[in-house]
Order: structure tokens, then sequence, then C-alpha cells
């Protein structure tokens, strides 16, 4: 039986994805301890007497060879046992299990808002290009991209809790709390990320369908008498759906940089807020697991891209 | 040869950042780290820009900041640059097992963002400047390697290149005698990004409290010490912001210049 060319394709991408979350992780518990210096010296400080350096080299397995070390994590982390943290011995899969939904409320949050926001808005750049409405969104888009993410939150929050009252400059999320109340915690980080990666969606919008606005068709339904916008929806958006949507998809795995960032500006009890806060603990494992699902999710929403890519090309879906 | 004008802004501003980082100790109007004024007191004659939350003037700590901002900045983007252009143009000399090798190290490092993986590394290494400067050199050096690979592949195949190999020159030779020279306008104009890019970096680092340690304190650390003020209205951690924003957007300018600048060169060439 042969499979289906563009099966095959999607197949394979997601295998390398599989492979490179692999040698992700390989890197992230080995490459780590290969560091020069000692780990259980830096996390313990110059002070540690010899007997707790000794001690905790055991507790983190340090005194066995690397490879059994990262083999027996691998392990326990595939059936869902990522371990306990060193700084409170909490397991770290519940403390995970615990934020993750925060945050994943904020990045689903931001997603659904940025990305219709970011393709009207390019395609109202393309339909105007050149003109005020085109410059007037690629001068702020292009202000946006030059500010790092916690910069861009303390605009929004100057503006929107001083200049204008409208929110609370922090935002907490508690079980119990209902949908609505939930909403309006989280706006204001919802409103940084979306700024935050607004700004590449919409330009790349802009770029592909200024693109095709370039083909032979698009002229003809311009003497055919169409509208601007409708040649722009008809023919144009169609043929732009395949490098717009893969850019969608890969800025949104841009938000795991966000989240973390953002989540640390408004004390908002989640995955990044946590991953920050033991990074400052110096507890390895706690940042090896989170590091090790954000760098899941960002590898994953790009092997999505790229199947998305292949899946929206129909010279691959309808192979000669 | 006509300057635009946002590239004189960009120009200017920069020049002044530069000016100001170089002769802080000369400029600023008080020292780093003594408690002159009131807590969070507002704009005034003696403090141009207020005070923050332990009663230090904003504007010298601005102004000291920005030295350690820009330096830490500089160092790891000219680290970028000497480790991905040299990587990047051995791996087109060499070719063959070398270059994939290289390439998908590259590819491996790129995986995952560059803020996780720095998160990870500084959780075992101790955080000095040094620590700063090499962790954020080696990550942002990948995309100099992916650059200066796909400019000085282009170069490789030139016939100077080939008369150079025929004459019996050497890698070193090769690499920084033909292909340097040759590719080094596309990458001064990268240098711009890449160093813009380096501050967002350490600011974003010091703000959540894992880049520039006190005593020292750069404008993403000086954001984090003020913004509790911001609660009460205090609007202390808004310069520093502004600092960044400012250098970010004036640097930007100077390196679109330069880029449009290079391609309108490579165009004129054919």
């Amino acid at each position: 039986m042969t499979l289906h060319p563009i099966l095959k394709l999607v197949v394979q991408r997601i295998a390398l994805g599989l492979l490179l979350l692999l040698a992700v992780s390989f890197v992230l518990f080995l490459g780590v301890q290969m560091l020069p210096g000692d780990t259980a010296q830096a996390i313990l400080g110059q002070s540690a007497t010899p007997a707790a350096l000794a001690n905790l080299r055991h507790e983190m397995g340090l005194d066995q060879p690397a490879l059994t070390r990262y083999f027996s994590w691998l392990g326990h982390a595939l059936q869902g046992d990522l371990g306990k943290a060193l700084s409170n011995k909490q397991d770290i899969a519940h403390a995970i299990g615990q934020r993750l939904g925060n945050t994943l409320f904020l990045a689903v949050c931001a997603g659904v808002i940025a990305v219709p926001l970011a393709i009207a808005l390019g395609l109202v750049a393309a339909r105007y290009h050149g003109r005020w409405p085109d410059k007037l969104i690629s001068g702020i888009t292009l202000a946006t991209i030059s500010l790092p993410e916690f910069v861009a939150a303390y605009f929004v929050i100057f503006l929107l809790t001083q200049v204008v009252h409208l929110f609370q400059p922090v935002s907490m999320v508690f079980p119990g709390m209902s949908l609505w109340a939930k909403l309006q915690a989280v706006a204001l980080p919802v409103i940084v990320l979306v700024m935050v990666v607004l700004a590449h969606m919409m330009r790349m919008t802009r770029a592909a369908i200024l693109n095709v606005l370039q083909s032979a068709y698009i002229e003809t339904a311009e003497l055919k008498g169409l509208s601007p916008m409708q040649v722009i929806w008809h023919h144009a958006l169609p043929n732009a759906i395949a490098p717009i949507i893969s850019v969608v998809v890969i800025n949104l795995a841009y938000l795991v940089v966000g989240v973390v960032v953002v989540e640390v500006v408004f004390s908002y009890n989640a995955l990044g807020q946590y991953l920050v806060d033991h990074v400052a603990k110096r507890d390895l494992p706690v940042v090896q697991a989170v590091g090790l699902i954000f760098a899941a999710v960002y590898i994953g929403l790009n092997i999505l891209a790229d199947v998305v890519g292949i899946v929206a090309n129909p010279r691959l879906r309808h192979p000669k | 040869m006509r300057i635009p004008l946002s590239a004189i802004i960009g120009l200017c501003l920069t020049g002044a950042f530069v000016f100001v980082a170089v002769f802080a100790q000369l400029i600023a109007p008080y020292p780093i780290d003594a408690a002159v004024g009131g807590v969070w007191e507002g704009p005034s004659e003696t403090f141009w820009l207020g005070t923050d939350t332990i009663g230090r003037d904003i504007l010298s700590r601005l102004i000291y900041g920005g030295q350690i901002t820009i330096f830490v900045a500089l160092m790891s983007s000219l680290l970028s640059f000497g480790l991905g252009s040299f990587f990047g143009f051995l791996a087109v000399v060499r070719g063959g097992w070398v270059d994939t090798g290289l390439s998908r190290l590259v590819d491996l490092m790129m995986a995952v963002p560059s803020l996780i993986v720095a998160l990870v590394v500084l959780s075992v290494l101790p955080l000095n400047l040094m620590v700063l400067i090499l962790v954020m050199g080696i990550l942002d050096s990948t995309r100099v390697f992916r650059l200066s690979r796909a400019v000085a592949a282009d170069i490789a195949v030139m016939d100077y290149v080939e008369a150079a190999r025929l004459r019996g020159e050497n890698l070193m030779w090769i690499i920084f005698r033909e292909i340097l020279p040759n590719a080094l306008s596309p990458l001064v104009a990268e240098f711009g990004l890449r160093f813009i890019f380096a501050v967002l970096f350490i600011s974003t680092l010091s703000f959540l409290g894992l880049g520039i340690q006190p005593p020292l304190s750069d404008w993403g650390g000086m954001v984090r010490e003020n913004k509790d003020g911001l609660v009460y209205g205090k609007a202390a951690a808004m310069m520093p912001a502004a600092a960044i924003a400012a250098l970010a957007i004036s640097v930007n300018l100077v390196a679109d210049w330069v880029l449009s600048r290079t391609t309108s060169l490579k165009g004129g060439r054919g």
C-alpha cells in the first residue's frame, strides 16, 4: 500500500518534529549539567558545606552516569511524573497542572482576538496600499515590534489605569471565578499579548496579499469591474491563505515567550511566572520541566504551521 | 549622498545615547546609589525626572543604567557576530559534514525560543556580566550564522575564491581575506538589528530579575524596581521603559537606512 504523498509528507514532518523534541530534551537535561561549573555548587552557593553538596548531588542523581539519569528522567516524564521541586519538595506535575490552565486561558484569549484582527488590518492595509490607512497601520505596528514585551505592557498599564481609569493593574485569577470575571481580570494582559503578536501577523498578511495582487488574474478581476474589496476578498485572499496561516501559527508560537514576560508583569499566577520564580530559586528540575513544556508547545505549533502549509498547497494536494 | 530625515533623527539619537553612556560618570548629576531625595518625588528643578522607590535620582540612574545596557548589548552582539559569521563562513568553505553538523546544531538551538533556553541555562550558571554576555551572544549567534552562511554561499562560488584556493591559500586566508570583505555590507546592516535585539533581551532578563544584579542596574532592572509605583500613579517606571523604546527605535531607523542602502548597492552592481 502506498501512502498518499501528502500524508507521507505530513507524517514525515511530525516524525521530524518528535525527533527534534527528543533532541531538545536531551540538550535541556544533559547540556545544562555539562555546563562549566558544578550544578550543585551553583544551586547552594559558594558557602555550601561539602556534606550538603554531596547530599544534593545524590538527591539530584548527579553521582550517577549522565545517560542513566537522562533516560530515567525521560521514562518518568513520559508517564507524567516530572519529579519533585528542590525548593519546596512539591510534585512538579501537580503544580504545573494547576497553572497550565491559566496560561492556556490567557494565550487562547489573546489568539482569538489577535488572529482575526491581524488579518483584517492586513487586508485594509493592502487595500489602501501606500495611502494613509496603510501608513498609519504599518507605522503603529512597526513601533510595537521594536518594543520588548514588558515595556509595551507598562505603556498599556500606564495608559489604561492611570491616564484613563479603565482597569486594575494586577490580574488575579483564582478557581471559582465566573468566566466573565476571569475575562475582565485578564483584559489587560490579553491586550498586551495581542499587541506583541499582532504586528508580525499583520505585516505578513499585508505582504502576502500584496504579492498576490500583482498576478495577472487580479488585473482581469479589476478589469471586469469588481470593487477593490471584492477583488481582495474573492481573488487575492484564497490564494494567499497558505502563507498567511503558517505565519499566524508561527506567531502564535511566539506567544510562548510573550506569556512568560506578561505573566510576570501582571503577577498572573501561571506557568510563565512559575518558571521565572524557579529560575531565581535555581530549582533546576522545575525549570527543566516547564522549559520542556514551553519548548514542546513551540515546536508543536511550528510543525502545525508546516503541515498547514503543505495541506493548503493545491500542487501538493493534487499531485500530477 | 542624501540621508533621509528618519535616518538623521536615528543617527542623532543613537549618537546621543552612546555619548551619554560613554561619559556617564561626568554627566550624571548624582551618584548611582545615593538616596538624595524623598521616595517617588515628581520631576522638579533638583531632580529632573523625579526620584525612585528609595529616593535615588532617576536621571542619574538612567544615565548609569544606559551605560550598562549599551555595554552588555554591544559586547554580546559583537560576540554573536564574531561567532556567527566565523562559523557561517567556515560551514560554507569547508562544506560536507562540517556544514551539515553546524547547520543541524543551529537548527536545534533555534527550535526553542532563546528566552526559554536562556532561563534554563541561567538557572545553573552564576549571574554576572560575563555569563550574561556569553549566553546572549552564543544564543543570538545562530541568527548571524544563518545569514552569513547564506551570504557566503553566494561568494564562495566566485572565481576569485577559486583562484585563491588554487593559489594554495589556507582556510583562514579564504575566510578573512576573500569572503569577509565582500560579505561585510549586509552583515553591518544586520549588526544594528542584532544590537537592538540584545538591548531588548538584556532588558527583559533584568526585568525578570535574572539579568544585571544589584548594586549594578540597567534600564530593565529599573523598570522592575519601580513597577509598584504605577499602582499609585507614580510614573517612575515609565522613564527607563521610554529610554529602552527610544534607543530601540532610533537604532532601528539607522539600521533600516543602512539596509536599504546596501540593497540598492547590490541592485546597482547587477
